[in-house]
């Protein structure tokens, strides 16, 4: 299945891009080989939107980093659900609430949530990583507050976990819209003075972190400086980016952002 | 004033024109997010057996979205043509679908009547029409149009060549556009969405595209598609742009949230214009739609996704486009659930879209979120070609590596022209042969002509 009826003579520029080019052709189709690849890619694509999180562990995972571990739920009982009700993805179900509404934190400069998104894969993958980054490179002093798992979360969801916790900034980690080239594409939303009701355009965004994307250190190099800017600006969003033209560097949010 | 029908000695009362119209729509996940479609299947068809009987008229008189309050109302009822309506006039919604698909209601008719229509009514009957009448109509409509070839000519199908890479690379991005050429694509406008959005860098990406179309004399347009307000500051530093690239929905308030209005639509329209760069023709914008946009940014008025979008193409008409196309399956599955609800809404938005005289081509495309594959799209491009769609993306393997979703490839084009013997814009295509990419009959030749392979050479240091 690896000789294409007619394949393309240009196929050394394939190293120059992951995209699929010069596959070659049968009659006007793909060669068959080319078919079962991308058959493959969109099965794993599949399975990335509808494995569940092993939150158990995830949590084994970040145990390293020291910090104290909630766990939420949004109000999104399922996985059919969490994808045909957006809104209910953005806010925690009533356990939650009270589990968090009974947690005083010592004060703390920033609030880091992981939430499944609509790639576990990737959190599974990433977060662990990317956080034990993120620790060496922060700002001295900066506090962190708990680590919180959420599952069927949207971005906003961090609105809400940072309203009741009382954080002054939350940073969320969460599993973006699987590729077929990408089914593990991390991203981290950042949201100063969180709470419910808060737009995309109030958020600054890192996106596509995996790595043959953005790295770990680079991502976390960016996260640190976000952070420290928006703390300064006392505001994330459209006027951070605006005031900071060093962060032109930065990709868009994505054009669908998973909240 | 209120509407209502009976079925099986059941009232169903609809208190106004937009809930009718929403109730009455194809079931499709985001009306059912916004609470807006009807409860039962019973519920539905007794809003079309309503709707079937309003009077044309009755959109004009009743806006869904107040006047006052919108400024894309305001263009709709201000820009409405009275004498171009007056042959249908005095026809219901039901009636008109009927004088839709009459054999004497030809090409020149259709094309006359375009300024007389408004969304809500093309809307409103698309809604009571099969995919063959959705397909049927669209393919009698003709809207042509220029820049440096010529687009939507009878018996011919256009692609854009969408070369991303996802950190926005020159020879990534160079690599997909010479496979996209290879293959005979490109027609449409060789467009790439960037991954960053500096205007640096975007004014870079124009000059190196521009660079590309000048070396091979290709008679096509090139585009980056990034916020208009950035292609305004590209063109103030002197950048070649060709054609003005925004999102565009059909409420203001869905529109501000894509950070525009009419009025930045305008100077972006003038500041293309007085570049004078089309050699054909000055259609100088390309707008991107898709069924959601107004919900998903809170924007809907009560109005239902199908409708909203309609109203979209009454923004890309008043700027003479050269370029529309619906993104149809990339909003995902909480808008459009499955692949039914994708194909559907395909077709009704280039039903609209064409009967409005707005030049629609389709982004074939789903999300992997959704419950849809290339099957689907396969049937989705198939019917759009015999609806006569204006362009398709070709994008290298369907595998979009820069936005995450997948589109049709370089290869489906080739199959929907090879199916339904469809060729590229005329000019281009004469290029293709003159080039020696294609022979006579659109046949490809599979092997690089000498002036690409010794771009191919530079790119890899190998010869082809």
């Amino acid at each position: 299945m690896n000789r294409p009826l007619r394949p393309d003579p240009w196929i050394a520029l394939r190293r120059l891009t992951p995209a699929r080019i010069a596959l070659g052709r049968a009659g006007h189709s793909l060669p068959t080989g080319e078919v079962l690849r991308f058959g493959i890619a969109h099965a794993q694509a599949r399975d990335a939107v509808h494995a569940p999180l092993d939150v158990e562990a995830l949590e084994r995972a970040l145990a390293p980093l020291g910090l104290p571990v909630l766990t939420v739920t949004s109000a999104a009982p399922d996985r059919p659900t969490y994808l045909m009700r957006p809104d209910l993805g953005r806010r925690l179900d009533e356990a939650s609430v009270d589990r968090l509404d009974n947690t005083h934190p010592a004060p703390y400069d920033l609030l880091v949530v992981v939430g499944d998104g609509l790639s576990s894969l990737a959190v599974a993958r990433h977060a662990a990583p990317l956080l034990a980054r993120f620790q060496e490179t922060r700002s001295p002093g900066w506090r962190l507050g708990p680590l919180v798992i959420a599952t069927q979360c949207r971005v906003a969801l961090g609105d809400e976990i940072g309203e009741r916790l009382g954080s002054p900034m939350v940073a969320v980690l969460i599993g973006e819209r699987p590729g077929l080239s990408s089914p593990d594409s991390l991203g981290i939303y950042l949201t100063r003075h969180p709470r419910v009701g808060r737009v995309d355009a109030e958020r600054n965004c890192l996106s596509n972190i995996r790595p043959g994307g953005l790295s770990y250190p680079e991502a976390a190099r960016r996260l640190a400086w976000l952070c420290d800017a928006a703390t300064r600006l006392d505001a994330t969003g459209v006027r951070l980016k605006d005031d900071s033209p060093s962060l032109d560097l930065l990709p868009p949010p994505p054009a669908d952002p998973v909240d | 004033m209120g509407y209502a029908a009976t079925i099986d000695a059941t009232r169903h009362v609809f208190p106004d024109l937009r809930t009718l119209l929403a109730r009455a729509s194809p079931l499709r996940s985001g009306d059912q997010l916004a609470g807006l479609a009807a409860g039962t299947a019973v519920e539905r068809m007794a809003a079309r057996l309503a709707l079937a009987d309003v009077p044309l008229r009755t959109f004009l008189a009743e806006p869904l979205i107040p006047y006052e309050t919108d400024e894309i109302t305001r263009l709709i009822v201000d820009a409405h043509d009275a004498s171009a309506f007056s042959v249908v006039a005095s026809l219901t919604v039901g009636e008109f679908r009927e004088w839709l698909l009459d054999d004497t209601t030809d090409t020149a008719t259709l094309a006359a009547l375009a300024p007389g229509l408004t969304p809500e009514m093309v809307a409103a009957v698309s809604k009571l029409m099969r995919h063959q009448d959705l397909i049927d109509v669209a393919r009698k409509c003709r809207v042509i149009t220029h820049f440096r070839n010529t687009l939507g000519l009878p018996g011919r199908l256009a692609v854009r060549l969408q070369p991303n890479h996802p950190t926005d690379d020159p020879k990534g991005i160079a690599a997909s556009l010479l496979d996209g050429l290879l293959y005979g694509c490109g027609d449409a406008v060789i467009g790439v969405n960037p991954a960053g959005d500096s205007v640096a860098a975007i004014v870079d990406l124009l000059q190196r595209l521009d660079d590309v179309r000048q070396r091979f004399d290709i008679p096509t347009q090139t585009c980056v598609l990034t916020h208009v307000t950035t292609t305004l500051r590209a063109i103030e530093q002197g950048a070649p742009v060709d054609l003005v690239f925004q999102s565009i929905a059909g409420t203001e308030a869905a529109n501000r949230a894509f950070g525009i209005d009419l009025a930045v639509l305008h100077e972006a329209h003038a500041a293309a214009l007085s570049l004078g760069r089309g050699t054909l023709g000055q259609n100088v914008m390309y707008f991107e739609t898709g069924q959601g946009s107004a919900l998903s940014a809170q924007a809907h008025h009560g109005v239902d996704q199908q409708t909203c979008e309609a109203r979209a193409y009454a923004v890309a008409r008043h700027f003479q486009p050269l370029l529309a196309n619906t993104v149809v399956g990339f909003i995902g599955p909480e808008y459009l659930f499955d692949g039914k609800q994708i194909i559907r809404a395909g077709l009704e938005d280039h039903f609209c879209g064409k009967l409005l005289g707005v030049p629609l081509g389709c982004d074939i495309c789903y999300t992997n979120h959704a419950e849809a594959d290339q099957d689907d799209m396969d049937t989705l491009l198939t019917l759009l070609g015999t609806a006569g769609v204006t362009f398709i993306m070709g994008v290298p393997g369907a595998d979009d590596v820069m936005l995450n979703y997948q589109s049709t490839s370089f290869h489906d084009a080739l199959y929907l022209r090879d199916l339904l013997n469809l060729r590229p814009a005329p000019e281009f295509e004469a290029w293709l042969e003159r080039f020696g990419i294609t022979a006579t009959g659109g046949r490809l030749l599979g092997l690089p002509p000498p002036a690409l392979a010794a771009a191919l050479k530079d790119l890899t240091g190998e010869t082809p």
